[in-house]
């Protein structure tokens, strides 16, 4: 069963699609016109990672360092030392994939109240190819302390969590997708940091069960997968977890107790993000079986995102076998 | 521009080598650190401390202050021995350096101490947080006649950062940017020459349009003027080459890169032995006032 504030057409076949990124560029410019102390930087990607209306909003408080993310983190911890609130927006895969020693010591050890913005992360980024699939950003920023790592599901999380940043006093990393991806929440959805979701719960009547977590932009293949299961006499439920750090431990406790096996996806490794956030906890806590979809150790490839995410098995159908041959072994 | 009299000068040199002193102590007891740099910046750090900046050791946090950057924090003995003389924290705390549960850490860490402005160890990162710092002043105060002195070593100039960072300034014409390099020469394994050769220094500066000025670095009243004069400037970042000699004070250390990053005792006087190691260090300690006898500690 659906969660009763899900966008009513996540439930279908054809939910709308808007890019994740363009709920950054929406927060942005409410936090930037809520908080004076809100200032943007961009290293020569200011439309693509959607800063645009808060730079033209804005021009005093918006600060262009040119294609150097490094410095971009300096200058952006500088800032913050001074009491702005810097948001830092890039690729992923040059923030925090080329500046992570900036962050690391620059930002995260200095306590500075940087958010991090990495766009263009996964492989739904799609035609640029393996140089662009930030594909391990999850996991640089989830090992370095004081870090806070938020994977936002749809464009709604993804504008929530630039504002609960803005109100936040310390470092956050939100990762956002380039694709039009599924609008699953709504504006009016719950959603806080380190707070997990149960976005579908599953069927008590049907004898086996899996439940599925996800992260990002993959929380509607993650639904229409349940669907598709409970079609098939399989219990599913799914837990989204956008704050992959902290995490909601208590809730991914309860949401693994009431499954036979769990899934994990992500457009990510499958080492380091959320199947490893998910493995490492349950390990210490209550083990359980974990069958973690995402990137299982290679590079991606050009192509268009529905076609990756089916290649590298993310699409529905994959999620759907996954967890019928885990509930299978689970009953073997 | 801020005048200083000749009395103010010997009272700053005498206080630099004191802070020499301690540093070479600091250094003796941690048993590890670097040795050159601090020993070369002793005279830029007390005239910064002890006459140039506005500053208050009883409110560190003042928002009024200037700032000073550290980029190459593995000078931060000389800091921290300066930061201690000018009231922020106990002298008697300097012996604590790099010990397990000191705040004065190997590299310094903002939050560990009073008067850190950053955290700061691997190199290049300094100049990029003092240009955000600049920038945020001048968005809340465009008239403000703070200052941010960043400090630098040479060879950290190697780093890329730099010179994104240097960009930055130059384009944004952040004529609150004092920029402080230590031109001593010499980095961990040789002399800059030789490991990555920085020449023509002046004229990179002033291509990134930068106002560049070169003083030698232990010339207090010099220092002094060339500070002066690089807040005077309207429209442009300021760079001052401070040409030092590396290790400046201890004859036996001057201008050899291999005590860029030992402390006294584990440098390269292999053929003493070791017990007579320290001893030697802390003999040939000169100062103004005389050399230290070992006897004193």
């Amino acid at each position: 069963m659906f969660a009763s504030h899900l966008d009513k057409k996540a439930q279908t076949a054809t939910p709308d699609l808007i890019p994740s990124r363009n709920g950054y560029g929406e927060g942005l410019l409410e936090a930037g016109k809520r908080d004076k102390r809100v200032v943007a930087l961009s290293a020569d990607l200011t439309e693509s990672t959607r800063t645009l209306p808060f730079a033209e909003a804005f021009p005093e408080r918006f600060v262009q360092v040119g294609i150097a993310e490094q410095n971009m983190a300096g200058v952006a911890s500088g800032m913050a030392a001074m009491g702005k609130i810097p948001f830092m927006a890039s690729y992923a895969m040059f923030s925090p994939g080329r500046n992570w020693e900036q962050i690391r010591t620059t930002i995260a050890y200095n306590n500075s109240n940087v958010k991090i913005i990495g766009a263009h992360a996964g492989i739904s980024v799609g035609p640029d190819g393996a140089t662009h699939q930030a594909i391990e950003d999850l996991a640089i920023m989830r090992v370095i302390p004081n870090m806070v790592v938020i994977a936002p599901c749809d464009v709604h999380e993804a504008r929530k969590a630039e504002l609960l940043a803005t109100k936040y006093d310390g470092p956050v990393y939100i990762r956002v997708g380039r694709s039009e991806t599924p609008v699953v929440s709504t504006p009016e959805s719950p959603f806080a940091i380190g707070q997990a979701e149960i976005f579908y719960t599953k069927n008590p009547d049907l004898p086996q069960s899996v439940g599925i977590i996800s992260t990002g932009v993959l929380a509607y293949n993650a639904l229409m997968a349940a669907v598709e299961l409970e079609k098939n006499n399989i219990g599913a439920g799914v837990l989204h977890i956008a704050t992959i750090k902290p995490l909601d431990g208590e809730a991914l406790g309860v949401f693994a107790s009431a499954h036979d096996v769990l899934v994990t996806v992500e457009e990510h490794q499958i080492t380091g993000g959320l199947g490893g956030a998910v493995a490492e906890y349950l390990s210490e806590h209550q083990p359980k079986r974990i069958i973690r979809l995402g990137i299982k150790d290679m590079f991606g490839q050009s192509g268009e995102p529905n076609e990756l995410l089916a290649h590298y098995g993310l699409d529905v159908a994959s999620i759907v076998d996954a967890a019928k041959q885990a509930v299978s072994a689970h009953s073997d | 521009m801020h005048y200083i009299t000749s009395a103010d000068v010997t009272r700053l040199e005498l206080k630099a080598n004191e802070i020499r002193q301690s540093i070479i102590e600091m250094l003796y007891e941690a048993k590890s650190g670097h040795t050159a740099g601090p020993l070369d910046m002793a005279d830029i750090f007390t005239l910064l401390y002890f006459e140039v900046l506005r500053h208050d050791a009883t409110n560190p946090n003042w928002e009024d202050r200037d700032r000073v950057i550290l980029s190459n924090g593995h000078i931060c003995p000389v800091l921290y021995a300066t930061l201690a003389y000018a009231g922020y924290f106990p002298v008697e705390e300097l012996m604590t350096l790099r010990k397990f549960g000191s705040r004065l850490q190997g590299h310094p860490h903002r939050e560990s101490l009073p008067g850190l402005e950053t955290t700061s160890g691997p190199l290049g990162s300094g100049l990029s947080q003092a240009v955000g710092m600049a920038l945020a002043e001048r968005i809340d105060n465009p008239y403000s006649t703070k200052y941010f002195y960043c400090l630098t070593g040479d060879g950290e100039l190697n780093e890329g950062q730099i010179w994104e960072a240097l960009m930055l300034a130059g384009k944004e014409k952040l004529n609150n940017l004092i920029m402080i390099v230590d031109r001593n020469g010499i980095q961990i394994d040789g002399d800059t020459q030789d490991v990555m050769p920085l020449e023509p220094l002046a004229e990179k500066f002033e291509s990134f349009n930068f106002d560049v000025q070169e003083v030698d670095g232990h010339n207090i009243r010099a220092m002094n003027d060339a500070i002066g004069k690089a807040q005077a400037v309207y429209s442009q970042p300021s760079v001052i080459i401070a040409h030092t000699i590396a290790s400046k004070g201890v004859d036996v250390f001057e201008r050899d890169f291999r005590w860029h990053g030992n402390p006294p005792g584990k440098g390269p006087e292999d053929r003493v032995p070791r017990s007579e190691q320290e001893k030697i260090a802390l003999q040939k300690l000169r100062t103004l006032a005389g050399t230290i006898s070992t006897d004193d500690l």
